[in-house]
């Protein structure tokens, strides 16, 4: 079971968890439950980098379009082809087989997002 | 602006965890648990919606069948007793004001029921054809304006038909999809049925009784299914509800919300006021110049229905892949030319793939007829097809 308490949260809703030099990033259950029954994931191909801030892939449910921003800058190397084949994952298991991508990311990368209590107090404001 | 409203059932949503949304000014359940499992509910089983903000009309007197051939686009005077049909309120140039569906009650007595969201353009368009009518009577009715055998201050003030807006006393329930005659027919407190539940035909209604209460039964719907819409007295609405739930228990039922409501008539080629339709649609395009019945003497929007020939028209559009174009989306040709706009589109969750309606020009409304969806800067490969995109099987 995934350790809330010791992931990153951002402000976009998006879950940040560090194993190194590579962090692995979903979007939260609050976003999850926003979005509604997930039906198709566009995600950026391993080997793209991407830039902290930007948009660089789209989570569609049956009735709305979420953009994926890249809350840290480094380089794409893998990605979860489980959730494209069933986007369903990122409603049932958002934490977990609902990940998205995995990025290599320098040093102090994680500066500056929120906590589990940041993400919380966000949420519930 | 003025606070939103809340239907009859509003406790129930909340106690069932429902998700909402502002519709028409009204705060009405998107989705209890998931669209996906409401919609596949609906077409496998059965689902229960509480479609309660929508506006119910009733006109009355001895001319409201020659007053709604007037106001409407087709001849509901010739309705025999029991039927309901749908029609279109239209403008003096011909746009479509709304898309209701109108019920015989009686000789003198029709139930017109339209969307919430233009409730006050309907009554105000009755209120004003009830003021302009009674010359219709004098112009155009005369033998049936003679013969009568009262004085003329009998018939200061008579204008022969009276429209009500009832809708706040009524609220208004669905229950689609296959299992629906039998969750109805096993359904506790429903009695006095004026037809026998196997009787009841596509397009009626039927009376009934609710626990003491008057319950009219329709055989009419949104989905594409089998199904009913009841309508039963506001305060009545909750035992309703209850029973219903408590009657669906070993057939599948479900609550299902709009989210799984617009997929399911998306599915089934019907149109949405405000997408489809609009003040500025005429009904051939939208494929209901069946609706209008132009040989119709002297009705609102006769001289102006006629749409010119170069008037987009409404299509289906079917692509393959899990990206659909949405609403407002263009419908381009190869050469990133636009063509048309789409109106309603959706991964179907029946069909597995995008559909969507869309108005494009007359050139590229044949059935076959390649084209591609602008989803978002990329260009999905889609064909224009007839509708509906489903029809049930049974």
């Amino acid at each position: 079971m995934t350790d809330l308490n010791a992931l990153s949260y951002t402000d976009e809703h998006e879950w940040i968890a560090a194993d190194g030099e590579t962090v692995t990033i979903g979007i939260t259950d609050f976003a999850a439950d926003k979005l509604g029954d997930v039906v198709f994931v566009e995600l950026p191909a391993v080997g793209t980098e991407i830039a902290a801030g930007s948009v660089v892939g789209e989570i569609e449910s049956t009735k709305s379009v979420g953009e994926l921003y890249a809350p840290v800058t480094g380089t794409v190397v893998e990605i979860n082809d489980a959730v494209v084949d069933d986007p369903s994952l990122v409603n049932a298991e958002p934490f977990a087989g609902g990940w998205l991508i995995k990025v290599s990311v320098a040093a102090g990368a994680l500066e500056g997002l929120m906590d589990r209590d940041a993400y919380v107090a966000l949420t519930e404001g | 602006m003025s606070d939103p409203r809340y239907t009859p059932l509003r406790d129930r949503h909340e106690a069932l965890g429902a998700s909402f949304t502002d519709f028409g000014g009204w705060q009405m359940p998107v989705r209890y648990t998931s669209d996906l499992a409401e919609h596949h509910a609906v077409r496998q089983a059965a689902g229960i919606f509480d479609i309660s903000h929508m506006a119910e009309f009733l006109v009355t007197g001895d001319f409201a069948g020659d007053f709604l051939d007037y106001s409407l686009a087709g001849r509901l005077s010739a309705m025999a007793v029991g039927k309901a049909k749908y029609s279109l309120m239209l403008a003096e140039d011909g746009g479509i004001i709304d898309d209701v569906i109108v019920y015989r009650l009686a000789e003198d007595r029709f139930l017109v029921i339209a969307n919430a969201g233009n409730r006050g353009f309907v009554d105000a368009a009755f209120a004003s054809r009830v003021r302009s009518f009674p010359s219709m009577i004098e112009r155009e009715l005369p033998a049936r304006a003679e013969g009568e055998d009262r004085s003329f201050a009998g018939f200061i003030g008579d204008r022969g038909v009276d429209v009500e807006d009832v809708s706040d006393e009524y609220a208004l329930l669905a229950v689609q999809g296959p299992a629906s005659e039998a969750i109805l027919s096993s359904t506790t407190g429903i009695t006095d049925l004026g037809t026998p539940w196997a009787e009841q035909k596509y397009y009626a209604w039927a009376d009934a009784m609710f626990l003491g209460s008057p319950l009219l039964l329709a055989r009419t719907g949104y989905t594409g299914e089998d199904g009913f819409e009841l309508l039963v007295r506001v305060a009545d609405a909750p035992a309703l509800w209850d029973a219903l739930v408590e009657a669906g228990q070993g057939h599948g039922l479900v609550p299902a919300g709009l989210a799984a409501r617009d997929t399911l008539r998306l599915e089934a080629g019907m149109p949405l006021y405000g997408h489809e339709l609009s003040r500025e649609t005429k009904p051939s395009q939208a494929g209901l110049g069946r609706v209008v019945v132009s040989d119709k003497d002297g009705f609102i929007g006769k001289g102006a229905v006629d749409a010119a020939s170069d008037a987009p028209v409404l299509v289906g559009l079917v692509a393959e892949g899990k990206r659909a174009g949405r609403t407002g989306y263009s419908v381009v040709d190869a050469d990133g030319v636009v063509l048309g706009e789409i109106t309603s589109g959706a991964l179907s969750p029946t069909l597995g793939h995008p559909i969507a309606m869309a108005y494009v020009a007359p050139s590229s409304a044949a059935e076959g007829t390649a084209v591609f969806l602008d989803v978002r800067g990329t260009r999905i490969p889609a064909t224009v097809t007839a509708l509906p995109f489903y029809r049930r099987t049974k």
